[in-house]
């Protein structure tokens, strides 16, 4: 299907796919940064201080050198957001994200780090059956095409939790869960991490909002202002409990908490965390219907 | 306390080491991941070199081959925990003094580097830019087949820092500041509104 933008739109994507990957593992989002930097200047412990700077050390290398910040290349996720009145033909759509995953881990190249889950083949291209993860959301409020990019490392996707609670557990069973998860989580994720938390929806709704909620800017509050008290309330919690840096310790443990919500039905109460490591990769590209783009975080 | 090695370590170099301690290392690190200790430990085949008195690295690395060997793109660490059923066997049975990696290991490998001596040293994890800076050069590769999950012999400079979270006293950082959280949680949960259930 021809698209009603004007330019090869399924070469760009593929282009930008590639690229967006790359650069999401070597340049660290400035909010991100920030979160650390002010992580530093917070920390009592002098341990903790260390492996902060340390981090803020790996992203000044990367900045100097173009080099990846991490080895861990994780699984390639899109979060495609389809503006008003943005013609895509969809197969095309996902066919050019994987050719530009597949082109950039070949000609970079990257570690591959996808394989069949049964046989444990890898094809050493990125991709596989499923992958890359493609979300597809549409707009009203834009007229764009916005292309969001992560690449979620083994240690915080590793630490991905669901629980499918009941109303009479109420929010504070929401608050406990959320809390547990980051204490038996301990130095797992390469704290201090984004946590995201997905309150409400059905079991995968809510797993994908958990997930989502990782890639809001750290800082950036929830525009419902009592959404937003019970991320300020829930991050304050998850940093007294000390775990700190990489788990050894110190005041921060998480940079932000966000939470993303969706009606439930009656009997339901699911709630589901989903953690970033301490890099917060990500990258975007928005791209308009006259074919210019705009490379963002 | 802040300490230099250049190894081979000695017991009497491990057992001066406490949790909270910093270590910086120059010289030879040995790196190995999930097959290199399968193939040690499961199917009983013994490691081609002499690991007695060496660090290791859980590492995860990303080289190029070169006419003359093998370059380092990305050198990272990672999670020891899958491994974790192997470390008695390396301080028992090859004489290793310390262990590299992130995210720390379980009571038992703690019980395994008081009774051999030996310590547990932890790299901040997802900062390979940093590592592999410090990693001059692979000087050796063994079991190549098991790429890139071989047997690597790396020259390093000023490795570090690592930070001592398990020593040969049986002390862990991992499981004192897992006590420690859990102790706050009561008062957490309260300011939380949570009934502890």
């Amino acid at each position: 299907m021809p698209s009603n933008v004007d330019t090869d739109l399924y070469g760009l994507l593929e282009e930008l796919g590639g690229q967006l990957y790359l650069d999401a593992q070597i340049d660290i989002p400035p909010d991100v940064r920030a979160g650390l930097k002010a992580a530093m200047e917070r920390e009592s412990s002098q341990v903790a201080r260390g492996i902060v700077n340390t981090m803020l050390r790996a992203i000044d290398i990367s900045d100097r050198k173009h080099a990846l910040v991490c080895q861990d290349t994780g699984i390639p996720i899109f979060w495609v957001t389809i503006g008003n009145g943005f013609e895509i033909d969809g197969v095309q759509l996902v066919a050019a994200l994987t050719r530009g995953i597949e082109r950039v881990t070949r000609d970079h190249p990257l570690r591959s780090s996808i394989v069949d889950p049964i046989t444990r083949e890898n094809r050493q291209t990125s991709t596989g059956e499923g992958i890359p993860v493609i979300h597809v959301e549409f707009s009203k409020d834009i007229d764009h095409l916005d292309l969001l990019m992560m690449p979620k490392g083994s240690g915080s996707e590793s630490m991905s939790f669901l629980a499918m609670l009941t109303p009479a557990d109420g929010l504070a069973g929401v608050k406990k869960f959320v809390l547990d998860i980051a204490v038996g989580a301990q130095g797992k994720p390469c704290p201090p991490t984004i946590v995201g938390v997905g309150i409400g929806g059905s079991s995968d709704l809510c797993t994908t909002l958990a997930k989502k909620a990782t890639l809001r800017p750290v800082g950036e509050r929830h525009s419902d202002p009592k959404i937003a008290a019970l991320e300020l309330e829930l991050l304050e919690a998850i940093n007294a409990t000390g775990i700190g840096p990489m788990g050894l310790g110190g005041d921060t443990t998480a940079l932000d908490v966000h939470i993303e919500t969706a009606w439930t039905h009656i009997t339901l109460n699911p709630v589901a965390v989903n953690m970033q490591c301490w890099r917060g990769e990500r990258r975007r590209a928005k791209i308009s219907r006259d074919g210019s783009y705009v490379i963002g975080y | 306390m802040e300490y230099r090695f250049t190894p081979p370590l000695s017991e009497a170099d491990v057992r001066g080491l406490r949790a909270g301690d910093t270590v910086v290392l120059d010289g030879t690190i040995w790196g190995i991941r999930d097959a290199t200790q399968i193939r040690m430990f499961d199917r009983g085949v013994a490691a081609p070199v002499d690991l007695h008195g060496t660090a290791l690295l859980h590492v995860a690395p990303n080289v190029r081959k070169t006419e003359t060997g093998y370059e380092p793109l990305v050198i990272g660490t990672t999670t020891s925990m899958r491994m974790d059923r192997f470390t008695e066997g390396l301080l028992r049975d090859y004489g290793v003094r310390a262990i590299i990696g992130k995210g720390g290991l379980s009571d038992v490998s703690s019980a395994a580097f008081a009774t051999y001596g030996g310590v547990y040293l932890a790299i901040v994890g997802g900062a390979a830019s940093v590592e592999t800076e410090q990693v001059e050069a692979i000087e050796n590769v063994y079991w190549e087949d098991l790429m890139p999950e071989c047997l690597w012999q790396f020259r390093v400079k000023n490795f570090g820092p690592l930070i001592v979270a398990m020593d040969a006293t049986g002390a862990s950082t991992y499981r004192d500041v897992g006590a420690t959280a859990r102790s706050r949680l009561d008062a957490i949960y309260e300011k939380l509104g949570v009934t502890r259930g």
